[in-house]
């Protein structure tokens, strides 16, 4: 098991290097010269001389490969440099929004699954008949509503005609469920099918059959046998959901003013803050890639034919 | 994943609508519509009237008007997208497909480097360097979603170059070229658009939604998630503001899933699916 978390990282590690990488070159696309807003943020008077020794100091002088390492240096010791608006270590400020984006994509995650279970097992169980159709126009419409127009929806029905639920920021536990149910809609309709057709494929096969066979009750082939073979699928498709749900954070954290780092981004887009978008994207990047080999290894916790296939290799 | 049991009637409507609202896309110039993006203060936020059949918005400007030409930029963005991708990724798909070895290699790591990001997290962040705009959102999403097709075109091609009408046409001395535009292209042709047709939906949501954090396409250019960005402030006085736009694409979304799902199944049922596009 040790072995196989180790090789696990050492794959991870190269990605993660090239991600980086990619962060970097696309940081260069950038217009607009570094030099200048950091002279802007510093407030020195923009002279030939004052841009100079600005460039100097900033390395922007050198090859680029020297300041990709410099640049790598500083970001593996968590220097990601200081927001260009606020002047604050970016580090610093990401961390303080960064909590309530966790606590509402994890939440997320949650309200997926606890959802997406009982409604997939009924579609299988109720296949071709009415409770399987209906999941199954659900799963279209979840699929094909966009979340933000979801939101709005939701604030006109619960907040704004029947006042039951508080419009937006954060608070007690009545302010997350609008944006939970919004960030997670898609993702259980995605996942009710997902289930539903693992459910259906194990109900079909050999070791079912010779459950049954063996006298084994129609209720504990169902809810042993057939939910624990097909819940390791739904368990590695959650590391997807994911991505998402950190994405559609930032949709959900707008509509609903919720103060997480997604809201924070989106302001640091239109302020051109540099500084604070690099900081972001790795962070996300690496939250994402984390969380994945989490479920990787709890995967292969599950069901040893991957861990050993794994070793093996 | 979702097979069988869809209604023709529900397909032929999905495609039906989508032929209308291509239609009236097509066609919004000649249409007689007033001006999508004119202001007119003293009008704004009117009800409906023989002369704004939907009302105003904010700025006095013509709902329906910004609703028909907004459905030019919402899907023909996302067409563009397509295009670049669809084109892009076979050529790099195919190209790790048949050259094997060290270049499929490369290729697929650089897939997997791109899949490694968020979606749209990595889209956003494109923005935010390049700054705003709708060609940015193109290239953007362009970027966070190619590498998934070329691994897909990839697994097609691989397993199409094992089938015997490949190996025969390869026995028979047939040039790599002619391999490629003669015989796999057509066979996985059917399957890229299949895959297209049921991302289209996907895209349109990230382009709207990008649109609406006021990342993507800038006022006063009439775009659906623009529009709906606009209306959130007057969801306690002019809740139909919000109601159209959205309304307006999740129609569309969801006729070119319900139309993807079809195809889906018809080109399964004719046992011309690869397993990589299932």
């Amino acid at each position: 098991m040790i072995r196989f978390i180790i090789k696990r990282i050492l794959v991870l590690l190269p990605i993660l290097l090239l991600v980086s990488v990619v962060v970097f070159l696309i940081l260069r696309l950038a217009k607009g010269d570094p030099a200048m807003a950091y002279l802007r943020m510093s407030n020195i008077p923009p002279t030939e001389q004052a841009l100079v020794d600005a460039r100097m100091e900033l390395g922007l002088d050198k090859p680029i490969p020297a300041q990709y390492f410099d640049w790598l240096s500083k970001a593996l010791r968590l220097d990601f440099g200081r927001s260009y608006v606020t002047g604050r270590p970016v580090l610093e400020e990401i961390l303080h929004y960064l909590p309530a984006t966790l606590v509402l994509a994890g939440a997320g995650l949650l309200f997926t699954l606890l959802a997406s279970i009982p409604l997939g097992v009924v579609a299988a169980l109720k296949k071709d008949r009415l409770p399987d159709h209906l999941l199954r126009a659900f799963s279209f419409v979840g699929v094909s509503i966009p979340s933000f127009w979801l939101g709005f929806l939701l604030v006109y029905a619960f907040a704004v005609k029947l006042g039951w639920l508080p419009t937006m920021g954060r608070g007690g536990p009545l302010h997350m469920i609008m944006p939970v149910v919004t960030l997670s809609f898609m993702s259980i309709a995605i996942n009710v099918r997902f289930l539903r057709a693992n459910l259906l494929e194990h109900i079909r096969s050999r070791s079912t059959l010779y459950a049954r066979a063996r006298g084994v009750s129609e209720r504990r082939i169902v809810w042993v046998h057939v939910m624990r073979n097909s819940m390791i699928p739904v368990v590695t498709a959650i590391g997807m959901h994911l991505g998402e749900m950190l994405g559609g954070a930032v949709l959900v954290e707008n509509i609903f003013s919720w103060p997480g780092v997604g809201r924070f981004a989106v302001q640091a887009v239109f302020n051109r803050d540099y500084p604070v978008l690099q900081c972001f994207i790795l962070m996300m990047t690496v939250i994402f890639v984390l969380c994945n080999l989490f479920v990787d290894i709890l995967y292969a916790f599950i069901d040893p034919r991957i861990r050993l296939a794994g070793e093996q290799r | 994943m979702m097979r069988g049991m869809l209604g023709k009637g529900i397909v032929r409507l999905s495609l039906a609508l989508l032929l209308i609202v291509g239609a009236l896309a097509l066609s919004a110039p000649w249409l007689g519509l007033p001006d999508p993006e004119e202001v007119n203060l003293a009008e704004k936020l009117a009800a409906p009237s023989a002369q704004h059949l939907l009302g105003t918005d904010h700025l006095g400007r013509d709902v329906l008007s910004r609703l028909i030409f907004g459905s030019r930029v919402s899907i023909g963005s996302v067409f563009a997208i397509l295009l670049l991708i669809v084109g892009f990724s076979t050529f790099a798909g195919s190209l790790a497909g048949f050259a094997g070895g060290a270049v499929d290699s490369a290729l697929m790591r650089i897939c997997d480097i791109f899949l490694t990001f968020p979606t749209l997290i990595l889209a956003m962040f494109f923005v935010g360097v390049l700054g705003t705009g709708l060609t940015n959102v193109i290239l953007a999403i362009f970027l966070t979603h190619w590498a998934w097709y070329a691994r897909i075109v990839r697994g097609i091609v691989l397993s199409l170059k094992s089938r015997e009408f490949v190996l025969a046409a390869r026995v028979a001395g047939t040039s790599r070229f002619r391999l490629v535009v003669r015989h796999i292209l057509p066979s996985l042709a059917p399957q890229v658009l299949v895959l297209a047709t049921l991302d289209i939906g996907h895209m349109m949501l990230h382009v709207a939604g990008l649109s609406f954090l006021g990342l993507g396409v800038q006022p006063p250019l009439p775009e659906w998630g623009v529009m709906i960005g606009d209306a959130r402030q007057f969801i306690w006085t002019q809740p139909q503001l919000l109601l159209y736009p959205g309304l307006a694409i999740f129609v569309v979304v969801m006729a070119f899933n319900l139309l993807g799902d079809a195809m889906r199944d018809a080109l399964d049922r004719s046992g011309m699916l690869e397993e990589a596009v299932k």
